[in-house]
């Protein structure tokens, strides 16, 4: 599986690295941003889907990759 | 003595008020479908039944108070409005009996959170990088060491009002020590809040003249750091440059004024409810004290239901929206805190659930204008909240009736006397 941040959607509310800080960070201005290529470990799915559900922007993807 | 021209007291204010006026009008509401007021007691003593009637049966309520507002109670409508900034200007935000000039727009009074597109997002641009998390941890020392003190003073007494003695102190001091501004001017920066934010209901003359008390204050202010420029976020606003030129003086003391008014009720009322929350819930606040790791999911929780701010929008034209014919320059009252209690986006919604792991609620707005302070909010919450029950993990209301809450936009206690045990000492959980 694999995270994306659509950055026209994203306003820096930081929930996704609040709550999920492994697997995203935040940019000089705040803005999320998934730390390196938003691949989710498997043992950090719980993670990935809880920074999904709880932006408020719908701002994360998580692609489910085959 | 360091010369600014831009800060010549003549031409500062020189400027004359222009805009519209709106007859006031208070008292009881007869229909709060046709006929609502956020400023009547009923609406600040409890909103909530009242926009969960209004959401079964008029989602879009109607006032003719104020010279004329809409306020959606639906998630839906609140998250479409706060996104079309083609058809809602934030040109004001404080909902009341004026509206200032249509050419104010698109910078408004107060940028960034006045401004519309496009300026508004270079003026949000120059604040981001002092609000992001890892900018305001640098507060988070001070803050907890502040909110210590506070509680040491609170030695040898039973009673303690929150609201007063606690939770306004934590966001003043903190703002003041990011402006740069004097930390005894604390009781002064109230005085300011209460008269943007809760004096929309005076007439006209008072409240200009109350309004100067507060830009004549800036203005001392920003001569101050002028003469002594220092790391600060008045000092970077004095210095600060766009489109190649320094802001505009009116920018300066504006966005000064947003930063002041802006981080403190607000703060001051998320502090204050989820206290007033934890006194009325010993469960709630035994499960937080036996397991602090639960707190930040939990504060969540808290600004969902109790969610401090609405903000405000006028309708840039007439159109028809969703089944009502809006009229330019109607405002909008943007309710956050009804948009989060809509039992179509969340479940359970009445309902306070600490542990609530899925919360996309909308305490800090949604889109454009998402609250710049809101990493700030969350640090002065969180650690006001763990300090308090550390120190005072056992506690409960000493008299429901005399819980005061503020009127207008911003909701919290005002007064909030809670029956405490013995303070800790800080240096673990106290029996």
């Amino acid at each position: 599986m694999k995270l994306k941040i659509n950055s026209e959607v994203c306003q820096g509310h930081g929930r996704c690295y609040d709550l999920a800080p492994d697997l995203f960070g935040d940019d000089e201005e705040g803005y999320g941003q998934v730390l390196g290529d938003g691949a989710v470990p498997a043992d950090k799915e719980r993670e990935a889907r809880l920074a999904v559900a709880n932006c408020p922007e719908h701002a994360i993807e998580l692609l489910e990759e085959s | 003595m360091a010369i600014d021209d831009r800060f010549n007291r003549e031409l500062f204010e020189a400027e004359e008020e222009e805009g519209i006026r709106s007859e006031i009008i208070t008292g009881p509401v007869s229909d709060w479908a046709t006929d609502f007021s956020h400023f009547e007691p009923e609406w600040s003593a409890d909103p909530y039944p009242i926009q969960d009637d209004l959401r079964q049966r008029c989602p879009i309520a109607h006032t003719d108070r104020f010279g004329g507002g809409w306020l959606p109670v639906r998630y839906e409508d609140v998250a479409a409005i706060a996104y079309d900034t083609e058809r809602f200007s934030s040109r004001a935000i404080i909902m009341g009996n004026f509206r200032p000039p249509r050419d104010i727009a698109p910078i408004g009074g107060s940028p960034p959170i006045s401004s519309d597109p496009p300026f508004h997002h270079d003026a949000r641009k120059l604040l981001l990088s002092a609000f992001t998390k890892m900018s305001v941890s640098k507060q988070e020392p001070p803050t907890r060491a502040f909110c210590h003190s506070l509680i040491d003073a609170f030695e040898g007494r039973d009673v303690v009002d929150a609201a007063h003695d606690y939770a306004q102190h934590i966001p003043m001091r903190v703002i003041a020590d990011m402006l740069g501004f004097p930390p005894e001017d604390g009781p002064q920066f109230r005085q300011f809040v209460e008269n943007t934010l809760e004096g929309i209901n005076l007439p006209p003359e008072e409240r200009i003249e109350r309004m100067q008390g507060l830009f004549d204050y800036l203005l001392a202010q920003v001569h101050d750091h002028l003469d002594n420029p220092r790391e600060d976020l008045t000092t970077y606003l004095i210095n600060a440059e766009l489109y190649g030129h320094k802001l505009e003086a009116s920018h300066v003391t504006g966005a000064m004024a947003l930063l002041l008014i802006a981080g403190i009720d607000t703060t001051w009322s998320a502090i204050g409810s989820s206290l007033w929350h934890l006194a009325r819930n010993p469960d709630d606040r035994e499960r937080l004290v036996t397991d602090p790791s639960l707190l930040p999911t939990a504060m969540e929780e808290f600004l969902r239901a109790y969610a401090p701010v609405t903000m405000a929008r006028l309708v840039k034209e007439d159109m028809h929206w969703r089944g009502v014919d809006m009229k330019a320059d109607d405002w909008i009252l943007l309710s956050f805190p009804a948009a989060n209690r809509d039992p179509a986006q969340f479940d359970r919604a009445d309902e306070v659930v600490i542990d609530r792991e899925v919360n996309r609620h909308a305490a800090f707005g949604l889109g454009i204008h998402r609250c710049l302070g809101s990493h700030l909010a969350r640090m002065e919450l969180r650690v006001a909240l763990e300090v308090w029950l550390e120190r005072i993990p056992d506690f409960s209301l000493a008299d429901p009736a005399a819980v005061k809450w503020s009127a207008g936009q911003i909701r919290g206690p005002r007064a909030l006397p809670l029956k405490i045990g013995r303070p800790g000492t800080g240096t673990g959980a106290a029996a």
